[in-house]
């Protein structure tokens, strides 16, 4: 083996160092409200919400998982979630995410149809990208919930 | 396998397939998978899901894991002295295991005169069929902390050996294995979503297979590192870099490793248009062989 492979072998199993690493990071939410303010205080989440609202109703993927629920009770609880999340003066007071959705069996074909949905969603509402890509990265730690695993 | 007679009226007739099934009702969209947009990389010059040189962890298509997807793809890459066409499909079954199959064909453009002279050979293009399957072991490149991990082989079988036989080669197929893992990193620079991918791939292969397996400086498997980092500008671009090591067992001429920068842009699921410059460093005698990629994807 010339040198130069062997550094090139040494770089890759760094890169793969780095992604095992990648899921030690901390989740430190930061103290700031700067994403609450990106996406327009709870006003703002309130719309975007509302939106995913109308697209999940309209989603055969998903649209059977929400029959029966109690809309408003679910906006109001969501906007608290999201706003809470971002770093808002909000509290979320629904039930625990895990035990919420234990019995559903969410699938990641309807994980992933919901995560369209809500990036649709704050599309139509003007959130920059970077305040997108924020608000996903803090809503990550429930995937395990979601899905049960 | 299709052969198309004329490379432009084969991408002009790819471009208006891929237009019409741009244009089909929204019934029909819903039905090209669920995974979030351009998560399924892009055709490889090998078949396999990736970037453009780079095998990464993602499998192709759209399918998530209630779903089946496929993908057609037309590759060019245009470099000093060759010119490689690849013409590659592939099926997902649920976002776990993918199959793909490929045909490459190497112009060999200016070569032709070295054969000729220095070995009586009157041969214009080499010519590879790849077959691919990748499964996933674990993981989700979005969703999970630890990102996604893939185990995948690619089955290569050269369709004219006389060449890389003349040169050193000592068969004429050869199986590459690869473990690759990707990650994204949400808001990771910028607010923009980062993707990180690394493949350590079990090859024989000289220049991908296109000359053969196996050579008199060396004949067994050697393992490659190979990467790839992208950032989403938004959910439609995607610029980045790949890197791919190479082995160099034949001592008719050197062989260097691979690097390329790209701008892959997703408008809709049905449609990736990628965009590289590519340097393939030396091949076959012919030095620092440098150029331009372009790749059309449809998914369906």
């Amino acid at each position: 083996m010339r040198p130069s492979k062997t550094k090139m072998y040494m770089a890759a199993l760094m890169i793969m160092a780095s992604l095992l690493a990648g899921g030690c990071q901390s989740l430190h939410n930061e103290s700031d409200n700067s994403l609450y303010l990106q996406l327009g205080e709870r006003a703002g989440i309130a719309d975007v919400v509302e939106d995913l609202l109308y697209l999940i109703v309209d989603d055969e993927r998903i649209n059977e998982q929400f029959k029966g629920m109690d809309v408003a009770q679910f906006h109001r609880n969501l906007t608290d979630q999201l706003c809470e999340l971002s770093g808002g003066p909000c509290k979320y007071t629904g039930r625990e995410m895990r035990e919420l959705h234990a019995a559903m069996g969410i699938t990641d074909t309807q994980f992933n149809a919901l995560a369209e949905n809500l990036i649709l969603a704050m599309e139509d509402n003007n959130i920059p990208t970077a305040a997108q890509n924020r608000l996903i990265k803090r809503l990550l730690p429930l995937y395990p919930d979601i899905r049960h695993l | 396998m299709i052969r198309f007679s004329h490379p432009l009226l084969c991408a002009a007739g790819f471009a208006s397939f891929m237009a019409a099934g741009l244009f089909v009702t929204p019934a029909a969209m819903a039905d090209v998978g669920s995974r979030i947009w351009a998560t399924g990389g892009v055709t490889t010059i090998e078949g396999s899901a990736g970037g453009g040189l780079v095998p990464w962890a993602l499998l192709g298509s759209y399918a998530s894991d209630e779903e089946w997807g496929g993908t057609l793809a037309l590759s060019r890459a245009e470099v000093d002295d060759y010119t490689l066409s690849v013409t590659g499909a592939g099926l997902n079954w649920n976002n776990r295991i993918e199959v793909t199959v490929a045909r490459q064909t190497l112009d060999l453009d200016s070569l032709v005169f070295t054969l000729k002279d220095g070995f009586g050979l009157e041969q214009d293009e080499l010519n590879q069929d790849i077959f691919g399957v990748k499964v996933r072991l674990a993981g989700d490149a979005l969703y999970s902390p630890w990102g996604q991990w893939s185990l995948g082989a690619q089955h290569k079988r050269q369709r004219d050996f006389t060449v890389p036989e003349a040169i050193g080669a000592q068969d004429d197929s050869g199986t590459d294995f690869y473990f690759s893992g990707s990650k994204v990193f949400f808001a990771a620079l910028f607010g923009r979503n980062l993707l990180v991918n690394g493949t350590l791939r079990g090859t024989r292969a000289n220049q991908g297979g296109l000359l053969g397996f196996g050579g008199d400086l060396n004949n067994g498997y050697e393992i490659m590192a190979e990467a790839g980092v992208g950032v989403f500008m938004n959910r439609q671009w995607l610029l980045g870099a790949e890197y791919r090591q190479k082995p160099d067992n034949l001592s008719f001429a050197r062989e260097e490793d691979w690097w390329d920068v790209f701008v892959a842009w997703v408008p809709d699921r049905r449609l990736a248009v990628t965009a590289a410059f590519v340097n393939l460093g030396d091949i076959a005698t012919l030095t620092d062989q440098q150029g331009v990629y372009l790749s059309l994807q449809g998914s369906f």
